[in-house]
């Protein structure tokens, strides 16, 4: 039997001007066919991904949040935004999308998938990862 | 860019055959796209198919198999939600199938 390997994907950059949010959102979708224990962190600018009420006009880019609400469906529930990037934006947990998840184990409740943790917490948790990817 | 004819007009699709672009789709397409698929359109097929497109305009994404699988048993009923039932009406791949009928991209984290 094959352990279940930890994969850490850390979303640093703005949603829109490079590909890079978009293209972790797909590579996280993809891998989340396959059997592992997917994470992700929101920091820095990355905040800004998961952001209420984006308007992506004036980038010529398509407004793909809306994608980060299916990442429940997909069983990717361990969503975890770093405190002092949310603060130092000027933003707080309520200006972030309310991403959630139906816990299977607990007659399909609707939980919060994102929690807030502090600099310290985000480096203990890609310390315990098998795969970070940074993006 | 290739195309197919729909009803004497040509619509562009890729290389796939999926359509180029979501916004050219109706349900004459949908009848024609079925048939280079060698489906036949059946109400059972008109419930999946209109289920990914509501998708699709929520989440921006057609969902894989597995998501569609679980959708599709909490809308309309377990006896639906399965793979059997769903391979039994798109044998060839119920996301990629319904998804390229219904005018949608190629599922993400379809392989």
């Amino acid at each position: 039997m094959s352990e279940i390997k930890k994969f850490l994907y850390v979303n640093r950059k703005a949603p829109y001007g490079t590909v890079y949010a978009l293209e972790s959102l797909e590579v996280v979708l993809i891998g989340a066919a396959f059997d592992q224990d997917v994470r992700l962190i929101f920091m820095d600018d990355g905040v800004f991904q998961i952001k209420k009420g984006q308007n992506a006009e004036a980038s010529g880019m398509k407004n793909f949040s809306p994608t980060y609400n299916a990442l429940g469906d997909y069983d990717v529930n361990q969503i975890y935004v770093e405190k002092e990037s949310l603060e130092a934006r000027g933003l707080t947990l309520d200006d972030l999308m309310d991403l959630t998840y139906e816990d299977e184990d607990d007659d399909w409740a609707e939980k919060k998938s994102i929690r807030l943790l502090s600099a310290d917490e985000i480096r203990d948790l890609m310390e315990e990862s098998d795969v970070v990817l940074s993006f | 860019m290739p195309s197919m004819d729909v009803n004497g007009s040509a619509v562009d699709v890729d290389e796939e055959g999926y359509l180029s672009d979501i916004n050219d789709w109706n349900k004459d397409i949908a009848v024609a796209l079925a048939e280079t698929e060698e489906v036949e359109l059946t109400e059972s097929h008109w419930e999946v198919i209109d289920f990914l497109r509501e998708y699709y305009d929520e989440y921006q994404i057609a969902p894989a198999v597995r998501v569609l699988t679980k959708a599709i048993g909490k809308k309309l009923g377990k006896d639906k939600g399965n793979s059997k039932y769903l391979y039994e009406l798109f044998p060839y791949g119920p996301a990629k199938q319904a998804c390229k009928i219904g005018g949608l991209p190629k599922p993400t984290g379809c392989i």
